[in-house]
């Protein structure tokens, strides 16, 4: 069997609000557009990653948060409809997902056994995906012919420190890393988080307003685009230097772990990053950016 | 009568109701859920009013209107404990009166009425285990994120409005840990305890006060224990200030610690409070009572993440002009529930069997914040503000300075209206005019001017008579 690689890893946030916006017919709200720098940067990513060959999409959500362990989604297929609890009127979206339960199941093992990481299988048909997973998933391929994996956010931040969180992130994307390149399978691996996450507290008549719209701070600018700029000249170990006064001070939502765990999965990359579009929801900072593994070590079809 | 029959503080996590016999202490927790099961049943309540703070929201409050949501619920981290079907009875008539309440004291708020929506493990862990086969329809609340005491205990009182203009009386139901730190690891139900000989002596004290039926001096002491005993998740320690806010702030219920176990680690307790006073004197209310949410929610500095100041006080800023003690001369009315003077005058003034008030606008008192939001900032920018919360404020500035006198809206026979932007704010002016004073039929006249003193857009001079 050949070895395995990640082939590309993306920052891919996940706002409902750019699937309200496009008004695909699996959600039930309808919207006049919206957040159009975004939703380009997202197209610009679809085909980029269109011209990679790859098996398999593994995505770490912040909005699967667990405390106990790290969870991963253990069943083929997972049916339902998601709405989402803070923008219900934005997204209500029904979905069906396929699972590669085999390379869950082989990631959780990795993890616990060569990292000593509690994680555990959701096995439970009943359960109902995240609204994070769904949309990034929309997003980055929206006629979701790829199997997915899917990775709980432990919230280990909530309870040590971001410190602790970033060392068992790393833990987890070492993990990831070497259970793909055993499985023989081409990832695509995707953090679905924002950069600064301060939102507005309030929402506008139009929530697709354009004239609304602007980041809901000054700090977190220029928070965002330090980042970015880390992100662009492969700077991968100054961002995980920076990320404990990043995430406290911008309240950026990679404190879910998921812009910890990529870095580290793709090994801490020092080639340039690609940015395919930042914008703002609701007040908070958003990157698209592509990591192409393949042109350093990995594979594709061009 | 209070509209509060009864308080209840119930923990979140599902074990109690999916697995109760897997450890006694669940068992214990699961016993003392189907007592207050039953008293609520006894009770004369017509609604079970649930706040969840494992439902947090960050676009203001929101409010579950769905008559009849009919879901699955599997916990994210404790989906192997099985699922939790519900079917609710909501009041969703009470949600809309609650909702505009929320509106009317400045709270940003919403109802939610959608098919699937996500209800909480909290919620739905209270509503069946209190209120099974739906015996009482139930209304849910969210927890915002960003609400800091003043908000959440407006959005209490919006809650109480709600009950005095449907003529309903509630059971109150708090879903909360006390200590919420869990092991981060899988146990067995047999190992189960509290996380720590700390956070089981936290929990214990807090226990202690609420047998004692002391809910004010818990909610007084919310920040320390979220300090103490609590990871900083979603939602900090703020049940508390709701509950008290429900029951008026008082420290002399009655109170009855039903259970306290362990659910991995975390403290959960049922905990029942008696609206009927256990004999004690009652304490002082010791902080700036809030009518109405004025202010932004900042959460910026996180080292004050759970006491933002939700208002500025434009005294201290520099914004507006020093403000003056009320002058005291014969036949002068003066109250502290009324804000401060911005110069040499008093509240209102008795003359033959007319008692003239000065003009009042909608600052509030103590913290001298403008519901609504000022006209503009401290360099003179332009601000969105709300004329209907401002002039709610006014309403209610004039109601305490007429009941210092022993009077009420009922004596008001001439009232002279100042707008700033009439074209702006008339239609709103009018709308809560015709609400509050245009019940009473006293005479109005309404001008536009050009400024007033502080950064407000309405001010009312009013004459009443006396009885």
């Amino acid at each position: 069997m050949p070895r395995g690689q990640i082939v590309a890893g993306c920052l891919a946030p996940h706002p409902p609000h750019l699937v309200y916006a496009e008004n695909p017919e699996q959600n039930e709200p309808r919207s006049e557009g919206g957040w159009e720098q975004l939703r380009w940067g997202y197209e610009r990513l679809r085909e980029s990653l269109s011209k990679i060959d790859h098996d398999v999409l593994v995505i770490l959500s912040p909005h699967w948060q667990t405390y106990v362990g790290t969870h991963f989604l253990g069943l083929d297929n997972f049916k339902g409809k998601s709405v989402d609890p803070v923008f219900p009127n934005l997204f209500r979206y029904t979905y069906d997902l396929d699972i590669d339960v085999e390379l869950s199941q082989a990631i959780a093992k990795e993890a616990m056994e060569e990292y000593n990481l509690p994680c555990k299988m959701m096995e439970n048909p009943d359960f109902r995906v995240d609204y994070g997973t769904i949309v990034t998933s929309h997003l980055v391929n929206p006629v979701f012919d790829k199997p997915l994996v899917v990775i709980s956010s432990n919230r280990s931040r909530h309870y040590y420190s971001v410190e602790v969180m970033q060392e068992m992130m790393i833990s987890l994307g070492k993990a990831t890393k070497s259970a793909i390149e055993k499985s023989g399978k081409k990832a695509v691996i995707l953090a679905s988080n924002s950069l600064s996450h301060r939102h507005f507290t309030t929402e506008s008549d139009i929530p697709e307003d354009m004239s609304k719209e602007h980041i809901t701070s000054h700090a977190m600018h220029l928070w965002d685009m330090r980042m970015i700029d880390h992100m662009v000249n492969g700077r991968a170990k100054d961002i995980l230097n920076e990320m404990p006064e990043f995430t406290e001070q911008s309240i950026a939502e990679s404190d879910g772990g998921g812009f910890s765990w990529l870095l580290s999965a793709l090994d801490e990359p020092e080639y340039p990053a690609i940015l395919h579009g930042y914008g703002t929801i609701i007040g908070t900072g958003n990157a698209i950016v592509e990591w192409p593994a393949y042109k350093h070590g990995g594979v594709a079809d061009e | 009568m209070s509209e509060i029959v009864g308080s209840y503080i119930v923990p979140v996590h599902p074990h109690p109701l999916l697995v109760p016999g897997q450890n006694e202490g669940w068992t214990k927790l699961r016993s003392a859920f189907d007592l207050a099961r039953d008293r609520i049943a006894a009770s004369e309540a017509d609604l079970l009013i649930i706040y969840s703070t494992t439902w947090p929201s960050i676009i203001g409050h929101q409010i579950q209107a769905d008559p009849n949501p009919v879901w699955n619920l599997v916990d994210h981290d404790f989906h192997d404990l099985g699922t939790m079907e519900y079917d609710f009875k909501i009041d969703s008539d009470f949600a809309a009166a609650w909702n505009e309440c929320n509106k009317e004291r400045g709270l940003q708020s919403r109802t939610i009425n959608y098919h699937g929506f996500p209800i909480d493990v909290g919620s739905v862990v209270a509503n069946k285990l209190l209120n099974p086969d739906n015996r009482i329809p139930a209304v849910m609340v969210s927890s915002n994120v960003y609400a800091n005491r003043a908000e959440t205990t407006v959005l209490a009182k919006a809650c109480k409005d709600a009950l005095k203009k449907t003529g309903k009386k509630a059971v109150a139901v708090c879903a909360m840990s006390l200590s919420n730190r869990m092991f981060t690891d899988f146990v067995q139900p047999e190992d189960d305890r509290i996380h720590s000989l700390k956070d089981d002596e936290w929990n214990k004290k807090v226990l202690e006060f609420l047998g004692d039926g002391r809910l004010e001096d818990v909610a007084q002491l919310s920040r320390t224990i979220q300090n103490q005993i609590r990871v900083k998740k979603v939602v900090a320690f703020k049940p508390m200030w709701w509950l008290s806010a429900m029951n008026d702030n008082r420290n002399n219920l009655t109170g009855e610690v039903l259970a306290y176990e362990a659910l991995h680690g975390a403290g959960g307790a049922v905990v029942h409070l008696d609206p009927a006073s256990n004999g004690s004197g009652d304490k002082e209310y010791d902080e700036d009572d809030v009518e109405i949410f004025g202010g932004e929610r900042n959460v910026l500095d996180q080292d004050t993440e759970d006491e933002n100041p939700v208002v500025k006080n434009p005294e201290n800023s520099g914004h507006g002009p020093k403000l003056w003690d009320a002058t005291t001369n014969e036949g002068s009315v003066n109250s502290t529930s009324a804000p401060k003077p911005v110069g040499a005058y008093p509240h209102a003034r008795q003359v033959g069997n007319l008692l003239y008030l000065s003009g009042v606008g909608p600052r509030q008192p103590g913290d001298n914040s403008i519901p609504g939001g000022p006209i503009h900032d401290k360099d003179g920018n332009p601000l969105d503000y709300d004329i209907k919360a401002q002039t709610h404020a006014v309403v209610n500035n004039v109601k305490r300075i007429l009941e210092e006198a022993g009077l009420s809206m009922a004596n008001v026979v001439d009232v002279t209206s100042f707008l700033v932007d009439m074209d702006r704010d008339f239609k709103g002016y009018n709308e809560v005019w015709a609400d509050t004073f245009g019940k009473f039929g006293p005479c109005r006249t309404t001008l536009q001017i050009t400024a007033l003193p502080t950064p407000i857009a309405v001010e009312m001079k009013v004459i009443a008579e006396l009885e």
